[in-house]
């Protein structure tokens, strides 16, 4: 299939618009994505059309609401390879995914059982494994980062031993950008026994990662970074984990009987889906992955990787610029700054230029600690966007340098 | 001169500006002209803490007024913050609590006040008038 960029910009109704009268220019993907015309009809044509409580009615509406929430299940146990659709659970998202695992292993976990985390990670795959960690009286562990955004594999290979007992690891990073070696992490923990839950928010955007394939126990990711919409998400468990884990929120649809004296709980997915979810969500969560796929993300991987190369280029040309994360494999993510030139003070001007970035330490503050700054700015590119785009921000920036210097 | 009369001196000022980079390119100038903090007060304690810059406020009660000094690492935000200062330094506890504070918004700077926005305007207003009360019952 053909890549058409100015076709595909045509899918996105708000790329078209101003900001402070300047073409915006969205650079602020790794955030959250711009959606297609088709999902945001989608999302339309569930209330015009399919609007019902689903799973309990016996009426046709909520039949056919029913049948739409559990096709796109199946449509994302699909793109993930996922063994079976009940392993594909509707979350509202990345934080509620990593929340409910960590929530259940701080019930199983034993004193002196050990948690790994790695330096790179998001606070949202740091504090819950703390609270699990205060919970049980396991201990977090953190896997070193190197100086070009890589995670240390010698030292992450030294710490595992047979009192790890899960692994949480990004598969891309969002401050930096980095590409982990997942898959040599799965191994590496298996090897010990360890579960590994992988957080795929960033790399769901970008790649289609295949869960029987890595092996992982536990992969979560947001809809809405991949052109889905909001308080919509994904956790994919393997079977034995998913039964082996207690239920995180207790109430309707997740229960098999209620007595006050005893509660036996659902099946698979429904035991871990207490009250009525996101419908519509999921619904056109679903709608947005054959988006994607209907593009390909062969073409996307490629083009992205196109546009890193050339706003890479383009940057360098500009004075005092720092670049944080330059490891070999990187997403469409770059990480900056201008020598004694604090991040805010440069988004806050290009802003004014239409150039939508992201400054600050990206809920990722061991990260900045480790390079001993404040925060970076970010620009992070989808498929949609063009090199003219990258362009335009870089006049913008050196309209901003001109200004603090 | 009293906080109010400032105010409209500021806002006068502002209003010579034709657009968004000349009172930007203003609010650099004023944030490289504050006058520095004496390097003791930039601690821990009188930080300001917010999402994108650090911002260091300290006051002294001098006579019966209150003198403000600050710093931040990010210069649009010293700029604002001498803009602050000038609205409210050198001037009696009672008057700085209970000054009107929307002349924020006729200099056209409200989209600081965003929470997310640097510290947020909101939180140094709101830390000027907390010394302000602190300081009267001394």
């Amino acid at each position: 299939m053909s890549f058409d960029i100015q076709k595909i910009r045509q899918d996105f109704p708000i790329l078209a618009q101003q900001v402070n009268d300047k073409p915006l220019v969205y650079f602020d993907n790794g955030a959250t994505s711009q959606k297609p015309q088709v999902v945001i009809d989608a999302e339309a044509r569930y209330y015009n059309e399919i609007n019902a409580n689903i799973h309990r009615g016996v009426h046709h509406l909520s039949q056919v609401a029913t049948d739409a929430y559990e096709e796109a299940r199946v449509k994302i146990q699909q793109h993930l390879n996922a063994k079976n659709s009940f392993e594909i659970l509707f979350t509202a998202g990345t934080t509620f995914g990593i929340n409910l695992v960590a929530n259940g292993f701080g019930q199983i976990l034993q004193p002196g059982d050990e948690i790994i985390v790695s330096h790179l990670e998001h606070h949202s795959n740091i504090v819950p494994w703390q609270l699990a960690c205060e919970r049980s009286g396991a201990t977090l562990k953190v896997i070193p980062m190197l100086a070009d955004g890589s995670l240390d594999m010698e030292v992450y290979t030294a710490l595992l031993n047979d009192k790890t007992k899960i692994v949480a690891v990004n598969h891309i990073s969002n401050a930096l950008g980095t590409i982990n070696p997942v898959k040599f992490i799965i191994e590496k923990a298996h090897e010990v026994g360890a579960a590994v839950l992988i957080d795929g928010a960033q790399a769901v955007p970008h790649l289609k990662p295949d869960v029987q394939d890595l092996d992982c126990e536990f992969y979560v990711f947001s809809g809405h970074k991949m052109c889905g919409p909001t308080g919509t998400g994904v956790l994919y468990g393997k079977e034995q984990w998913l039964n082996q884990l207690p239920p995180y929120q207790g109430g309707g649809e997740m229960i098999k009987e209620v007595t006050f004296e005893k509660t036996t709980y659902a099946c698979l997915p429904h035991k871990f889906e207490a009250g009525t979810p996101n419908i519509a969500g999921g619904i056109v969560l679903g709608t947005a992955v054959d988006y994607l796929n209907g593009i390909g993300f062969d073409n996307i991987v490629a083009y992205e990787h196109q546009l890193l190369e050339y706003a890479t280029k383009r940057l360098t040309e500009l004075e005092d610029i720092e670049f944080y994360g330059t490891a070999k494999e990187k997403a469409s993510v770059i990480s900056f700054n201008f020598k004694g030139i604090h991040p805010y003070d440069v988004g806050a001007i290009i802003d004014k230029l239409g150039i939508a970035v992201r400054t600050g330490h990206h809920c990722a503050q061991p990260i900045m600690d480790y390079f001993n700054i404040p925060g970076t700015i970010r620009a992070s590119f989808a498929f949609y966007n063009t090199k003219e785009e990258i362009d335009q921000m870089i006049e913008a920036l050196k309209k901003a340098l001109m200004m603090l210097r | 001169m009293t906080i109010k009369e400032i105010q409209e001196e500021i806002v006068d000022e502002f209003a010579m500006f034709d657009d968004w980079m000349q009172r930007y390119e203003y609010i650099i100038e004023l944030g490289k002209t504050l006058p520095l903090i004496d390097e003791q007060y930039k601690k821990d304690e009188n930080l300001i803490k917010g999402c994108q810059s650090r911002v260091w406020l300290h006051a002294d009660k001098e006579n019966d007024n209150i003198v403000f000094t600050a710093d931040s690492d990010a210069i649009l935000t010293k700029g604002i913050i001498a803009v602050l200062i000038r609205a409210f330094s050198n001037q009696n506890p009672e008057e700085i609590m209970n000054a009107d504070t929307s002349f924020i918004d006729e200099i056209g700077l409200k989209e600081h006040l965003s929470p997310t926005r640097a510290n947020g305007l909101v939180s140094m207003i709101k830390q000027i008038k907390l010394y302000a009360i602190a300081l009267q019952a001394n």
